[in-house]
């Protein structure tokens, strides 16, 4: 493994690679002093060319728990604002000998390209409808922690199929290691061919979908990714129709768990209470998602050495 | 002027249905001798062309050349150059230039740049509104008497269908075509490639085929409305192929091009986000390329036109949603062309007929051909030559081809027009 660009390009023996490493790492986020001198003197360019604050902050956690050093910039605070070209924004900053990139950016594709211009490992940190491979990682692991096995497990994955980068990458490692997957949500926000390129199945009555899931994966109902045309008709009616609300849960098997990638609507996709409730694994995805950030900057930092 | 005698060409020409091995004597530029075995008289140069193809000087009719306004990409110059490597003597300039050819001044500047590079007859099209607004008609009376050949908006189709009812039936009056890059721009919005397996493996939005045959269908029922002459730009999916099909049979006055890269390549070729292989209409799947090649064969589609669409590495380098649509195609369009001869799908006179007498009928321009008595225009193939796709065997100004690095077989190897050599690739001639 050279980058991490996307689920789509791991084979499952590296995904699992992955969340042994993790979970190994998870024992030093217990510990008091929580460092370890893997990556001294390692720098670590977290580039969010889009808004996020957990991600962002998590990557950033990672690096720093492995005693690598990290600089970071936003959108507003960089150069991009003033029209640099984004493949002469990275070469800038690798000529400051950067040994690693995370990449958040609004168009699906560009870590991908950065990757191409750059001899150093990159990691997309979600690249517009694209992937979020980390964030299939932290989910895979929560899911793992939680049920052990992958094998005959029915995960569903709920709302903007289309547009979201959380469900493709997800998608693609649940099923690479094994679950059995579908998705459901409004037909305006499903993908053309979601079997078929993603292995999922489509259903569209929400109380369906999770009639036999184990775990359901509620999605962020991301407005502005909408662009001038709402795909749904009111918040109000995606909420009744769609959102996982205790009535839509008492179709679900009882030891069903509720996922969300965060930030959350509350009251729209999720019951604010849900989201609390002992059958919600939301918090436990953010602990996850420090120890599989660290666990791939180790992996592909440790190989390029 | 040009004296010369090919021997042992192969003489594939739609215009005078000849298919034949002959010699071929040009003195003082014209076609003087076209028979089995011409003695050469002294001092004349001769050229053995065994195994090479030599037809009318090809014609393509969707070109951009990019000035005035964008010469960075191209230009004029740099277009004609390009255009005759590729073997075509005549181009269709399309509109869509910084100011758009909306007025007679700027067909009359095109046509006068042209002129002066003296490589190849360029032909404008100006558009059909005014700034392909899409709101007002241009003075399509003023624009032909300056040399206008078509209309169209190009990439900026015509939305409201009573401003284009308006202009097919305007277009009457002079008997002008109407050229429709056909797209519901609503349907196609946000879209950046084909909308289906790969745009859902890359997480890319899609365009469905539905946004160009939904156009297609409207501006050829206009055309059967008002009776005037249509020709439908680069299609590229399945239902559009048989939309124009079963309006063929009705009698409806319409036209249409496919580009090579629409039966050369399917949305595969995306892969990576290559920008290279971004376009619009965008690159489908193989059933529909399999169409198209149907579409070919049978007639329905008329002409092989290349939409030679330059941009410099500044629209191309860069994410895939914010590059420009659009790839340079004169050059590879004869090698592209050729594949589907050696696969048996087209005969040699049939994918000569797509690129000279198919683009000459819809656009009405009268050529002779390889006869005695004419000037010569003409291009000679070689089907064997190998064209290694590099940036510096490219004569276009761009290099934004999906091709670039692969080795194509075949291509135009000596471009005569006017009876001169314009073009020839390995020193033949002079």
């Amino acid at each position: 493994m050279k980058h991490l660009l996307g689920m789509r390009f791991l084979e499952r023996e590296e995904i699992e690679a992955i969340l042994d490493q993790a979970e190994a790492f998870k024992e030093i986020l217990e510990r008091p002093i929580k460092k370890v001198p893997t990556l001294r003197g390692k720098s670590v360019a977290n580039l969010f060319f889009e808004p996020s604050t957990r991600t962002k902050l998590s990557f950033e956690m990672a690096a720093k728990r492995l005693s690598a050093d990290t600089v970071g910039i936003s959108k507003t605070t960089s150069s991009v604002v003033k029209g640099e070209d984004l493949i002469d924004t990275v070469k800038n900053i690798k000529a400051m000998k950067t040994d690693c990139f995370v990449i958040r950016h609004a168009s699906s594709g560009a870590p991908h390209m950065i990757a191409r211009h750059l001899d150093c490992p990159v990691i997309n940190a979600g690249d517009g409808t694209n992937e979020h491979p980390t964030q299939a990682l932290l989910d895979c692991l929560t899911i793992k922690e939680r049920f052990g096995d992958f094998k005959g497990l029915n995960v569903v994955v709920v709302g903007d199929i289309l547009h979201s980068r959380v469900a493709r990458s997800d998608l693609m490692a649940l099923t690479k290691l094994g679950a059995t997957c579908s998705v459901s949500g409004p037909a305006t926000m499903l993908p053309p061919y979601v079997e078929e390129v993603l292995g999922a199945k489509r259903i569209y009555d929400i109380k369906e979908a999770v009639r036999e899931a184990d775990c359901i994966i509620c999605l962020r109902i991301q407005r502005e990714r909408l662009g001038d045309l709402p795909l749904f008709p009111s918040v109000r009616e995606y909420a009744s129709f769609f959102g996982i609300f205790p009535e839509v849960l008492e179709y679900a098997p009882p030891e069903s768990v509720i996922m969300h990638p965060g930030p959350i609507n509350r009251g729209v996709e999720l019951d604010p209470g849900l989201a609390d409730s002992d059958r919600s694994l939301i918090l436990d995805q953010v602990t996850n998602g420090v120890a599989v950030r660290m666990a791939v900057l180790v992996m592909l930092l440790a190989q390029n050495n | 002027m040009l004296d010369i005698l090919f021997k042992n060409c192969t003489i594939i020409d739609p215009f005078n249905r000849v298919e034949t091995k002959a010699d071929l004597l040009i003195e003082g530029g014209r076609i003087t001798g076209l028979e089995r075995d011409i003695t050469p008289r002294d001092g004349i140069k001769t050229i053995n062309l065994q195994g090479r193809w030599v037809v009318p000087g090809l014609v393509d009719i969707h070109t951009h050349l990019r000035e005035p306004g964008e010469e960075y990409k191209e230009t004029i110059l740099t277009g004609l150059k390009s255009a005759v490597a590729g073997g075509f003597t005549t181009v269709c300039a399309m509109p869509n230039t910084r100011p758009p050819n909306d007025s007679a001044s700027v067909t009359r500047f095109i046509i006068g740049r042209a002129r002066e590079c003296n490589l190849g007859r360029v032909l404008p099209v100006a558009t059909i509104t005014k700034a392909q607004k899409g709101t007002e008609l241009t003075e399509f009376g003023d624009l032909l008497s300056a040399g206008a050949v078509a209309f169209s908006d190009d990439g900026l189709p015509v939305k409201n269908s009573r401003i284009m009812r308006l202009a097919l039936e305007y277009a009457l009056n002079f008997d002008a075509l109407i050229i429709s890059h056909s797209e519901d721009l609503e349907l196609a919005r946000h879209g950046v490639m084909n909308e289906g397996r790969m745009s859902t493996t890359l997480g890319l939005m899609g365009i469905p085929n539905a946004a160009e045959d939904i156009q297609v269908y409207r501006d050829v029922r206009l055309a059967e409305t008002t009776g005037a002459r249509l020709h439908i730009a680069h299609v590229s999916t399945k239902e559009a192929v048989e939309i124009i099909r079963s309006a063929k049979r009705r009698g409806v006055r319409v036209t249409c091009e496919t580009a090579p890269h629409y039966f050369s390549l399917t949305e595969e070729a995306v892969e990576g986000y290559n920008t290279l292989a971004k376009m619009n209409p965008p690159l489908r799947t193989e059933e529909d390329r399999e169409a198209i090649i149907e579409g070919l064969r049978d007639g329905t589609i008329d002409c092989i036109a290349t939409d030679h669409a330059p941009h410099s590495t500044l629209e191309k380098e860069c994410e895939f949603e914010k590059a420009a649509n659009g790839i340079i195609g004169l050059e590879t369009a004869v090698p592209l062309g050729l594949r589907l001869v050696k696969k048996g799908v087209l005969s040699p006179m049939q994918l000569v007929e797509l690129m000279t007498v198919g683009p000459c009928k819809v656009i009405g321009l009268e050529k002779g051909g390889v006869r005695p008595g004419e000037l010569a225009d003409l291009t000679v193939i070689d089907p064997e030559c190998a064209f290694h796709v590099t940036p510096q065997n490219l004569c276009s100004k761009s290099h934004n081809s999906p091709f670039l690095g692969e080795t194509l077989e075949g291509r135009a190897v000596i471009t005569l027009f006017e009876g001169r050599c314009v073009f020839d690739l390995h020193g033949m001639v002079s």
